[in-house]
C-alpha cells in the first residue's frame, strides 16, 4: 500500500504511523464522559469506505487524513488534517 | 457416523463412498428458543454448550457462508493459558480445561497436541517479567517453568543461540500449552451440537436484528424471518456490522493479521515457539507444515489479505531465530479479520437490548477461547448473568476504565494492539 502525502509525494506504507478513524480529529468537551468514551473507544469501523488518520512520521511530519476502502485497501484521497480541522 | 480403524479400512478398499454428512442441512424454523448468530466455532461452542449443559434444545446457528470457513478455519491454532491479568487468567485456565477433554466430550478427534509452549525471552527485564508470568501461571492452577539458556537449547536446539541483537537468555516454558487442528474443532463442535438437536442453517445471512421496545424479537435473514426471544451475535471479525443491525455501537476496530505455512517438511519444530523481541511465533503441523505468524499488519482492515510490509517483517524475525527457515518455501500465507478491542481483550456481554448478547473482540487470540468462549456465552444466555471466568469481560470496562485488561501494558487504545 501507498499513500500520496500532499506534502511529499508517492511514499510507502511504511513511512506512516497509524492512529486510527478521524473521530480523533473531534475532540469532545471536558467533563461529558459519555462523549470521552465514544471518541476514545466506539468506532464505526466500516467495511468499505473511511477516513483515517495518519502520521506521516518517516516524512513531512503532516497528520494526514486518509479516504480509503477497507475492503479493497484502495485510496480514495489523502488531505492535511490541517486543512480538514481548518 | 462412527470413525474407528475397520471404517476407514472398508471405505479405503471401496473408494471412499460410504461416508455421509455427519450434520443435518435443515430448512430455518420459522421461531427458535435461541439463535445464535454465526457458525464459527465460537457461535458452535456457544450452541453445544445451550444444549448439553442447560439443557435448551430448540436452537438454531445461522451461517452466512459455511461452517469452518471464517477464522475458526483461518488461523494458527495455538491453545495456551499464559494470561496474566486477573479476568484473563481464570478464563484461559478454565479453557485449557476444556480443550484437555474436548475430544472426550464430543466424541471426535480435534488433534489436539499439548506439545509445550516456549515463550523466549532476551533481556533481564524481559525474564523478571516471564518470571512473574510464569507464578501468575502457577497460581492460576497452570503449568509453567522458568527455563534458562541452556534448558531453552535442550528443547529448541535449532535456534540461533548466536544471535547478538537478541540473545536468547531463556523462556518462558508452558508444558500443557500446544496446537489443535482448527478445522476439526469447529467439525467436532457442529457434529456433535447436530447430534444434541441444534440446527446449522448454513448460507443463512442475517440482514437485521429485529428490536421492538429494547427487547429482541428474532431476526431477518436471506432466508426469511426467525423469531427468537434470546439472540445471541458470535460474529468476531463482523461485529460492528451484525451489532448496527440492532442499533448498538461497539469499541471494535477490525484489523488483519496475516499468517503463513511452509511446504511439508519432516518432523522438526516439536513445540510452539514465540520470539517476543522480532514479534513471531511458530509451530508445525501435523501434515509437517511449519505454521507461523507476526502482528497485525496495524491499519484498519477487511480485506482478509495482509500488506507486504509485515509479511516482510515476519520472515525477516522468522530467519533471525531460526536460520534454517530460509530453506523452507512458503506454500501460501493468508489474513484474517480481527476484532480489536481497546483493551485487547475480548467481550461475553449483555447489550442494551433485552434478550441480546455479544461475544466479540477476540483480538487476535480466540482460537484458544473457542470453548470457554461458547461455555460463558451459553451460560450468559440460559441464566442471563455471566459466568464467573467471563464476568470481568464487559463492555462497561471501557466507559469507566474499570478493569481494563491490558496484557501488553500499552494502553487502552485501538491502534495498540
Amino acid at each position: 500500500m501507498r499513500i500520496n502525502c500532499p506534502i511529499c509525494g508517492d511514499r510507502d506504507r511504511r513511512e506512516f504511523y497509524y492512529l486510527g478513524a478521524s473521530d480523533y480529529l473531534n475532540r469532545p468537551a471536558e467533563g461529558d464522559l459519555d462523549a470521552i468514551h465514544t471518541y476514545l473507544h466506539i468506532r464505526e469501523n466500516p467495511a468499505g469506505v473511511t477516513k483515517d488518520l495518519w502520521h506521516h512520521e518517516a516524512g513531512c511530519s503532516s497528520w494526514l487524513v486518509v479516504e480509503r476502502n477497507t475492503s479493497t485497501h484502495e485510496i480514495h484521497s489523502v488531505t492535511l488534517a490541517s486543512e480538514v480541522t481548518k | 457416523m462412527g470413525y474407528n480403524a475397520f471404517q476407514i479400512l472398508k471405505e479405503g478398499l471401496t473408494g471412499n463412498k460410504g461416508w455421509r454428512p455427519v450434520w443435518r442441512d435443515p430448512e430455518p424454523k420459522s421461531e427458535y428458543d435461541v439463535i445464535i448468530i454465526g457458525g464459527g466455532g465460537h457461535g458452535l461452542a456457544t450452541a453445544y454448550y445451550l444444549a448439553k449443559n442447560h439443557g435448551i434444545k430448540n436452537i438454531a446457528v445461522l451461517e452466512r457462508g459455511y461452517i469452518g470457513g471464517g477464522n475458526i478455519g483461518r488461523n494458527t491454532t495455538i491453545v495456551r493459558a499464559n494470561y496474566f491479568m486477573p479476568g484473563n487468567s481464570e478464563f484461559y485456565s478454565h479453557s485449557l480445561k476444556l480443550w484437555e477433554n474436548m475430544e472426550q466430550d464430543l466424541n471426535y478427534n480435534t488433534m489436539h497436541s499439548g506439545r509445550g509452549l516456549i515463550n523466549l525471552f532476551h533481556s533481564d527485564g524481559q525474564r523478571d517479567a516471564f518470571a512473574r508470568r510464569g507464578n501468575m501461571m502457577c497460581n492460576q492452577g497452570d503449568d509453567a517453568i522458568l527455563l534458562d539458556r541452556e534448558g531453552v537449547r535442550k528443547h529448541l536446539p535449532y535456534l540461533d543461540f548466536e544471535n547478538h541483537r537478541f540473545p536468547v537468555y531463556g523462556g518462558l516454558y508452558h508444558p500443557r500449552g500446544g496446537t489443535a487442528r482448527h478445522d476439526a474443532v469447529a467439525w467436532g463442535y457442529a457434529r456433535a451440537a447436530d447430534q444434541l438437536g441444534v440446527d446449522l442453517i448454513q448460507q443463512c445471512e442475517v440482514t437485521g436484528i429485529d428490536v421492538k421496545d429494547g427487547v429482541v424479537q428474532g431476526v431477518q435473514t436471506s432466508r426469511g424471518a426467525i423469531r427468537a426471544k434470546r439472540v445471541g451475535i458470535v460474529v468476531a471479525g463482523r461485529s460492528s456490522q451484525v451489532a448496527a443491525m440492532a442499533g448498538l455501537d461497539v469499541p471494535i476496530e477490525s484489523h488483519i493479521l496475516q499468517a503463513f505455512v511452509s511446504e511439508g517438511l519432516k518432523p522438526t519444530v516439536d513445540h510452539v515457539v514465540s520470539f517476543g523481541m522480532g514479534h513471531f511465533y511458530l509451530s508445525q503441523s501435523d501434515k509437517g507444515g511449519l505454521v507461523f505468524g507476526g502482528d497485525l499488519d496495524f491499519y484498519a482492515s477487511y480485506a482478509q489479505r495482509g500488506n507486504l510490509p509485515m509479511m516482510e517483517h515476519v520472515m525477516e524475525a522468522g530467519m533471525a531465530l531460526v536460520p534454517a527457515l530460509g530453506k523452507a518455501k512458503v506454500l501460501r500465507s493468508w489474513g484474517g479479520i480481527m476484532d480489536m478491542t481497546p483493551d485487547g481483550s475480548f467481550i461475553i456481554d449483555r447489550t442494551k437490548v433485552d434478550g441480546l448478547y455479544m461475544d466479540c473482540g477476540w483480538c487476535y487470540g480466540g482460537f484458544k477461547a473457542v470453548p470457554a468462549s461458547g461455555w460463558c456465552m451459553a451460560h450468559l444466555m440460559a441464566e442471563d448473568k455471566p459466568h464467573e471466568v467471563a464476568k470481568k469481560h464487559t463492555f462497561e470496562r471501557f466507559r469507566t476504565g474499570h478493569g481494563l485488561m491490558d496484557e501488553e501494558g500499552t494502553g487502552s487504545q485501538h491502534n495498540l494492539h
